[in-house]
This record gives C-alpha cells, sequence and structure tokens, in this order.
C-alpha cells in the first residue's frame, strides 16, 4: 500500500490487487465474474428497465423484502465460503502451515464473522420484517416507504464495500469485533480495518433508520381492532427488535466512528498512549454487540411460534406469557454486555452481578420454549420443512442454552474465554436459533410472495444436512475448547485435536450439502411452478391476516383493510365462514411512487465508504454531496402518490 | 396530486413526528455515549493542556447566547407560519440563520485556535473526547442550518403550506434539541473548568 497518499487516488495503487495469495486472487476472480456476470446477464435478457422500475427504484416494502432476502442468501453463500476455508485450514494444518497464508487466515475470520452477522443475518431478519409485518398488521405500507428503499441501499453499499475489499485491498485481520489496540494504526496500518468500520457504518445507519420506521409501522398502521395483544407473535418480536435497534446500535455508530477518528485523525480514544482508554471500547461495543443478539434471535422466535401454531393447526399455547417474555428479554439484554470481557478484569462482584443477569435471560428463554412444546401438545403436528426446522431448532438450543449457562458462571468462564468452546456455543446459539428460525421463515412464506410452494422434499433434505451437518461441525469445538484449544487458530502441533477438527470439516461439508438443497430446492421449485401453484393463497391453513389476501398480494396490500375482532381473527372468519368486515376508508387507494432516492443514497454511501477507506478525499465529499443534494431535492418534489383506486378488486381470485 | 383529505395527511404528519422523536432518542443516546466517554476520559491529559488552560469564558458566553437566541427566533419563526405570515416567518427564520452562523463561527475559531496552539484532537485522549462532542453538535447544527435555508426557499416559492407547518415543527423541534445538547456540553464540559 503507498502510504504517502494522491490527491487523485489517496492511497490506492496497483498493490491493491489480490496478488499475495493464489486462494485471494481465485476469490477476487469468483467475485469480480459474479459481478460481471450478473450485469451481461440482465443486458443480454434485455430486462434494465424492468429492473430500474420494478425493484430498484421500487419503494414496495415488499420487493424490497425480497431484495433484502436476495442480498442475504448471496452474503451466506460467501459466508459460508469462509467458513469452510477455514475448516479445511483446520483439518489440515497440525504441525503444517496449511494452504492459507497466516495474514489471509485472519481476513478469512473477520470477513466471516462480520459477513454472517452483519450482512446476512441482518438483512434476512429485515427482509422478513419488511415483507411481513405490514400485511399481518392489515397496513398498506411501511410508515415511510421512501425512507425504506433508503435503509435498504445503505445496507446494500455496505455489503457492496464488504465484496470489494475481497478485490481491491484487504479486509480487516483484527476479527468481527475489530478490539484496539490491535485494530489502531501502529499495529494494524493498511485499508482492512478501515473496510470493516465502513461497511458497517454505512449500513448502521440503514439498520437505525429501519427500527424507526418500523416501531412507527406497528405502533401507528395497524388495522382498526387490532390491539396490541391481538399482533401475531412474529409482528411482536419485530416490535422488540426495532425498538432494540434504535437504543442500540447509537453505540456500534460510536465505538467505531471513533476507531475510524483514531486511524484517520490520529485521535487518541483506544490508544495506548496518548491518553487512550481500550477498555471503553470493549463497553461501547458490547452495549450494542449484546442487545445485538437479541435483535437477531426475537423476530427467529417469533417465527418460531408462527410455525409452531400454523403447524399444530393449534391456538398458540401461552400467547401472553410469550409477548411478556419477548418484552422482558428485550429489556434485560441491555444488563449484561460485561459477560464478553469477564476476564478483563471488572473485579468479582460486577462479574458476579452481570453472571446472574445473564443467567436471569435463560428463564423467559426457557418459558417460550414450553409454550411451544405445549402448543404442539395434541396438536395435528404437520412436518412441513418449516416445521422440520423449528424441531430442530428446539432440540439444539437446549444444548446451546445450557452452555450458555456455563459460560455465564466466571469462574468457568476464565477457563474457556478465548477457547473453541466459545465459537460452539455461539454457533450453537446463532445456526439453530437464528438461521433456522430465518430458513423456516424463508419456507413458510415464500408461497404468499410468489404464489407457488417450496419442493418439500429438498426442503426436508437441506434440513437433514443442516442439522446433521451443524452437529457434526460444532460439537467437536465444545470438546476440543475443553481441550484447551484457542480460537482463530491458524496451525497447531497438538495431535489429539486433528481427528476432532476433521469431523468438523466433514461437518461443514455436509452443511456445504444443506447450502446446496436449498439452491436446489428453489431451482425445482421455480421449474414445476405450475404444478406448485397456489391458487388459494392460503396454502398452510394460515391464521394470520396476510394469508388472507391472493399470493402474490396487490401492491396496495388489502383491497379492503380488514376490521380484527381477536386474535387469530382470519381463522375464526375461515372457520365461521362469515368473512372479517371491511374497514371505511375516507381516501383514494394510492400507493406511493417510485423513488430514485434509494439508489441515491446507496451510491452516495458507497462512495463516502471507499473514499474514507483509500483516503480518497474527493471521492468521499462527491458522496456526501450527492447526499445532500438528493434529501433536498426530495423536500421540493410534491406528487409522491399514485391514484390506483381503479385497479382495485383487480386481483382478487 | 392527489387530493387526500385532511384526515389522513394529519395521520401522515402525526406518524411523522413519532417517527422523529424516535429518531431524537436515538440521538439522544448516540450523544450520552459520547459524553460519557468524555466523562472516562477527562483526565487523559497525556500531559497536554486541559480545559482550564484552553478555554475562553467570553466566547463559551457568546456562542452561549446566540444558541439560545436562535431556539427563541425559531419558536417565533413556527408561531409566524402557524398564523400564515409569510414575511414574518421568512424574517425569523433568517434571524435564526444568522444566529446559528455565529455560533458556528465562533465556535470553529476556538477549535481552529486550539490546532493552532498544539492542542488539536490528537493531542491527547480528553482533546479526542473534547472534539468529538463539540464536533458532532457542530454537525448537528451545520445540518439544522442546511435545513432552514431549504424550507426558507420552500417559503419563498410556495408560500406557507400544509408540509411546510410539518417541516418547521420538526425542525423546531430538533433545534430545541441542540440546544439542550448544548446546555449539558456548556455545564458537563466547559463549566467544570472555570469553577
Ligand atoms: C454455516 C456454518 C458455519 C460454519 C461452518 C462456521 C464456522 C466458523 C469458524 C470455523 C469460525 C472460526 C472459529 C475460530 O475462531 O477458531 C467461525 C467464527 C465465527 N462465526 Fe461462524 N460458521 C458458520 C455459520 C455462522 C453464522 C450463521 C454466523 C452468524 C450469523 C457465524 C458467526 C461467526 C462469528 C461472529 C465468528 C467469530 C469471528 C471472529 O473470530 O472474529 N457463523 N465460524
Ligand atoms: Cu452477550
Amino acid at each position: 500500500m503507498t502510504e504517502n497518499a494522491s490527491l487523485l487516488l489517496g492511497r490506492l495503487g496497483l498493490d491493491a490487487l489480490p496478488f499475495y495469495s493464489w486462494v485471494a486472487f481465485s476469490g477476487a476472480l469468483v467475485t469480480l465474474a459474479g459481478g460481471v456476470g450478473f450485469l451481461v446477464l440482465v443486458t443480454w435478457l434485455g430486462q434494465w428497465r424492468a429492473l430500474w422500475t420494478g425493484w430498484l427504484t421500487s419503494v414496495d416494502h415488499k420487493r424490497i423484502g425480497i431484495m433484502y432476502i436476495v442480498l442475504a442468501l448471496v452474503m451466506l453463500v460467501r459466508g459460508f465460503v469462509d467458513a469452510i476455508m477455514m475448516r479445511l485450514q483446520q483439518a489440515m494444518s497440525y504441525n503444517r502451515e496449511g494452504y492459507l497464508p497466516p495474514e489471509h487466515f485472519e481476513q478469512i475470520f473477520s470477513s466471516h464473522g462480520t459477513i454472517m452477522i452483519f450482512f446476512m443475518a441482518m438483512p434476512f431478519m429485515t427482509g422478513l420484517l419488511n415483507y411481513i409485518i405490514p400485511l399481518q398488521i392489515g397496513a398498506r405500507d411501511v410508515a415511510f416507504p421512501v425512507l425504506n428503499a433508503i435503509s435498504f441501499w445503505l445496507t446494500f453499499a455496505g455489503a457492496g464495500l464488504m465484496l470489494i475489499s475481497l478485490v481491491i485491498g484487504k479486509f480487516s485481520t483484527a476479527g468481527w469485533t475489530g478490539y484496539p489496540p490491535y485494530s489502531g494504526v501502529e499495529f494494524t496500518p493498511g485499508v482492512g480495518v478501515d473496510y470493516w468500520i465502513w461497511s458497517i457504518l454505512v449500513s448502521g445507519v440503514g439498520t437505525t433508520m429501519t427500527g424507526i420506521n418500523f416501531v412507527v409501522t406497528i405502533l401507528r398502521k395497524r388495522a382498526p381492532g387490532m390491539l396490541l395483544m391481538r399482533m401475531p407473535l412474529f409482528t411482536w418480536t419485530g416490535l422488540c427488535s426495532s425498538i432494540l435497534i434504535i437504543f442500540a446500535f447509537p453505540a456500534l455508530t460510536v465505538s467505531t466512528t471513533m476507531l475510524a477518528l483514531d486511524r484517520t485523525l490520529g485521535m487518541h480514544f483506544f490508544t495506548n498512549d496518548g491518553g487512550g482508554n481500550v477498555m471503553n471500547y470493549m463497553n461501547l461495543f458490547w452495549i450494542w454487540g449484546h442487545p445485538e443478539v437479541y435483535i437477531l434471535i426475537l423476530p427467529a422466535f417469533g417465527i418460531f411460534s408462527e410455525v409452531v401454531a400454523t403447524f399444530s393447526s393449534k391456538r398458540l399455547f401461552g400467547y401472553p406469557s410469550l409477548v411478556y417474555a419477548t418484552a422482558v428479554i428485550a429489556v434485560l439484554s441491555f444488563t449484561v454486555w460485561l459477560h464478553h470481557f469477564f476476564t478483563m478484569g471488572a473485579g468479582a462482584n460486577v462479574n458476579a452481578i452481570f453472571g446472574i443477569a445473564t443467567m436471569v435471560i435463560a428463564v423467559p428463554t426457557g418459558v417460550k420454549v414450553f409454550d411451544w412444546l405445549f402448543t404442539m401438545f395434541r396438536g395435528r403436528i404437520r412436518f412441513e420443512p418449516p416445521m422440520l426446522f423449528t424441531i430442530g431448532f428446539m432440540c439444539l438450543f437446549v444444548i446451546g442454552g445450557m452452555s450458555g449457562v456455563l459460560l455465564a458462571i466466571p469462574p468457568i468462564n476464565y477457563s474457556t474465554h478465548n477457547t473453541t468452546f466459545l465459537v460452539a456455543h455461539f454457533h450453537n446459539m446463532i445456526i439453530p436459533g437464528v438461521l433456522f428460525g430465518y430458513l423456516a421463515g424463508y419456507m413458510y412464506w415464500f408461497p404468499k410472495a410468489f404464489g407457488f410452494q417450496l419442493d418439500r422434499v429438498w426442503g426436508a433434505r437441506s434440513f437433514w444436512f443442516w442439522m446433521i451437518g451443524f452437529l457434526l461441525a460444532f460439537m467437536p469445538l465444545y470438546a476440543l475448547g475443553l481441550m484447551g484449544m484457542p480460537r482463530r487458530l491458524e496451525t497447531y502441533g497438538n495431535p489429539e485435536w486433528q481427528p476432532l477438527l476433521i469431523v468438523a470439516f466433514v461437518g461443514a461439508c455436509l452443511i456445504l450439502m444443506g447450502i446446496i438443497s436449498l439452491v436446489m430446492q428453489l431451482w425445482v421449485s421455480v421449474k414445476n411452478r405450475k404444478a406448485l401453484v397456489d391458487q388459494t393463497g392460503d396454502p398452510w391453513d394460515g391464521r394470520t391476516l396476510e394469508w388472507s389476501m391472493p399470493s402474490p398480494p396487490p401492491i396496495w396490500n388489502f383491497d379492503n383493510v380488514p376490521v380484527v375482532s381477536s386474535r387469530d381473527a382470519f381463522h375464526e372468519a375461515k372457520l365461521s365462514g362469515i368473512p372479517l368486515p371491511a374497514a371505511e376508508e375516507d381516501s383514494p387507494l394510492s400507493v406511493p411512487k417510485n423513488s430514485v432516492m434509494g439508489p441515491c443514497m446507496g451510491v452516495a454511501g458507497m462512495c463516502i465508504g471507499f473514499g474514507a477507506v483509500w483516503y480518497i478525499w474527493w471521492l468521499a465529499f462527491a458522496g456526501l454531496a450527492i447526499a445532500v443534494a438528493a434529501i433536498i431535492g426530495r423536500s421540493f418534489v410534491q406528487s409522491t402518490e399514485n391514484d390506483v383506486s381503479f385497479k382495485r378488486g383487480a386481483t382478487t381470485t | 396530486m392527489i387530493a387526500a383529505s385532511d384526515a389522513v395527511e394529519e395521520q401522515i404528519d402525526r406518524e411523522t413526528e413519532f417517527g422523529f422523536w424516535l429518531y431524537l432518542m436515538s440521538d439522544a443516546v448516540l450523544f450520552s455515549l459520547i459524553f460519557v466517554t468524555f466523562a472516562v476520559m477527562s483526565s487523559n491529559l497525556a500531559s497536554g493542556p486541559g480545559g482550564a488552560d484552553l478555554f475562553d469564558i467570553k466566547n463559551l458566553a457568546m456562542q452561549t447566547a446566540l444558541l439560545l437566541t436562535s431556539s427563541l427566533t425559531i419558536a417565533l419563526a413556527h408561531h409566524a407560519t402557524e398564523g400564515r405570515n409569510t414575511t414574518r416567518a421568512v424574517v425569523w427564520l433568517v434571524m435564526t440563520c444568522i444566529l446559528g452562523t455565529g455560533f458556528l463561527a465562533l465556535e470553529i475559531r476556538e477549535l481552529s485556535g486550539f490546532v493552532a496552539e498544539g492542542a488539536g484532537p490528537g493531542r491527547s485522549g480528553y482533546l479526542s473526547a473534547f472534539f468529538t462532542l463539540v464536533g458532532t453538535h457542530g454537525l448537528h447544527v451545520t445540518a439544522g442550518l442546511i435545513w432552514a435555508l431549504t424550507l426558507i426557499v420552500q417559503i419563498v416559492l410556495r408560500g406557507i403550506d400544509h408540509r411546510l407547518l410539518s417541516r418547521l415543527a420538526r425542525l423546531s423541534l430538533f433545534w430545541h434539541f441542540l440546544d439542550i445538547v448544548w446546555i449539558a456540553v456548556f455545564s458537563l464540559v466547559y463549566l467544570p473548568e472555570f469553577l
């Protein structure tokens, strides 16, 4: 990297290309080929106009939701490639170098963690929230549709920066948490950490706005009669997550911005010298970090609740207790951040308090598990793929929860800190708890979004590969952790570890099969979409409002907004044969017009991030100017809605 | 444009205002975390100058007076728009902008003075936190000024309509919020150095 920055290109030079390792080079080629391939394909199909008007400038929450989920699935593949590369490296690196140069290995675990949390799990969750919540509460759109598009495009810009880092320059080597002082310029010069900072900063702004958007949507745009205690559980968990986002994300913004100020302007927030305070970073980061876990997992709990009730053909057991448990978890999640650094010398009493607080969280979580079990008890259970993922989650989550309570005991934490025991624990929470939930949601709501069902055989195959693959990939890590294997290890000299690491690699290969099955499922279902078509709009005998409309729903969602009089109102209406009454409305049916605000802000975010990473300051300022100009320009637009009253009823089946 | 009924417009305004309150809450958390960081670092001088060596009470008094007065003028502008008085609204908004610009000018003069004395943000942890806190507030004020200028143009071009009222209501909320943050800066960052 050229450190004497030029005005035009900053510190960007030819040496930014990844010739340092053949693995990185092929990765860059694949990324590039993917991007170029996509552009060529769209051009070849002559679909630019359709893409632009139908998707890129769309402010329809359903389209935006689908774009989020596509982004998440692409990033899942990228994150998984990182994971299986690490598994392969560790399977072969006993007393040997393996195939990855050390610095490259460090980039891989950093990018894996960052991608999976920020660009796989977050967009997946936001996508599901986007698609489903307005339908569940009887709204025509979210409260701020254009803001919603901007949020998506900022997330996209962050993910884009992340992908670009593979081709131009290097990614961070400081792990997904970017702890200083290692992540400071003194120890890690170069652009890696800056890529990490700016990709999460840009997408974090988008996420904060999503949180605001959904709190307003849920609290202000419900159909008449949809009281809070009549909202479906997915909506409840979405509400709690959104509130957590509003309060937690500023901490991420503050901690990463300060790190950027240290690195770029030579400040002393987290440096060893000059009066910096490293501990302050840990505090700020985990004030965001622990709530983040619940931001991700609560909506997954919501999905499990919906799926369990639908596929057990029963009313959800203990609805109020599920709601209160969700709220309690959300509040408590702000009280436990210190358990991420028990070993950093806060003192025994502080550790004990935070340890106990951590265990207390297990209680409402346990309540939820029992509610789901009672819902299934004596139900007519249908083992469709979403239900399989849900049952798999319940089995695996018990193991993860127990290891978590173990970790919450400070003395035990001291001996397992930074070992693969911890890696096993959080994957045990996050793969069954978060990812299985989102995959269940994806398979459950897919027919709503596209009008045909997903192939269930490939769905079941995918589930079994994920389940068994997960066990093989992560149970050995518990054992390895107890045997003292540290995390983030590139090579090792202990012969006892290798067999277990090979098992873990085999597990990762099975997970690969699970991902391939997901692709196959999509492929086969699209091919057989005529046979899998669902005319009813309600293929699972659902209970909530989203099933009351045709699939896919019209842009305006509800021809007539329904009046709700009980919790599973739609299900009761089906049983009694009396359709839900329509609310009186005093305005014409209108939908927001497309807007270029989203793509503009995406480009702006990308320019700001890329410019700041490479010190190309004119580019960063250009990005800022685009953003400001776009916002001012938008405020002059008078007509933002299209009247579609004449189309009302056109798509009703 | 579609003639959406007043009830619908009013509902949209209420949603926007609620969303804006949520944004302010998020922003308040952001400022609190920077304040906490400042408190943590308030004695990390790295043998550099501290606030007592740097701050000038006259400058501080002037800045505070300008900002507090601008809070008054924006309230008057808001009041004028509610009475649909275009000229007066523009005058008070221009006054607000002048006062806000004055505040910023003093702030920039003060900070660049520190940098010239060798007490820039890279000098010590204390100064990093100080510059970041004051700078974040200053950036917010800048955003508010751009917002106010935009509204002035809109009033001149289109007169006072429904949207303008709602926008100005939010701007003045934002402006008062920045006032409160400044009072916190004043009493937690500057004042202790003079006692
Ligand atoms: C799909 C199968 C997955 C496999 C095989 C896998 C494997 C791994 C491996 C081998 C590591 C490095 C462990 C070490 O430091 O020794 C790791 C770290 C990590 N993984 Fe995964 N992972 C998977 C999925 C996920 C998911 C879904 C998430 C989150 C949503 C996730 C989040 C993380 C994080 C945050 C780290 C820590 C990175 C760091 O050390 O900075 N992983 N994973
Ligand atoms: Cu935690």
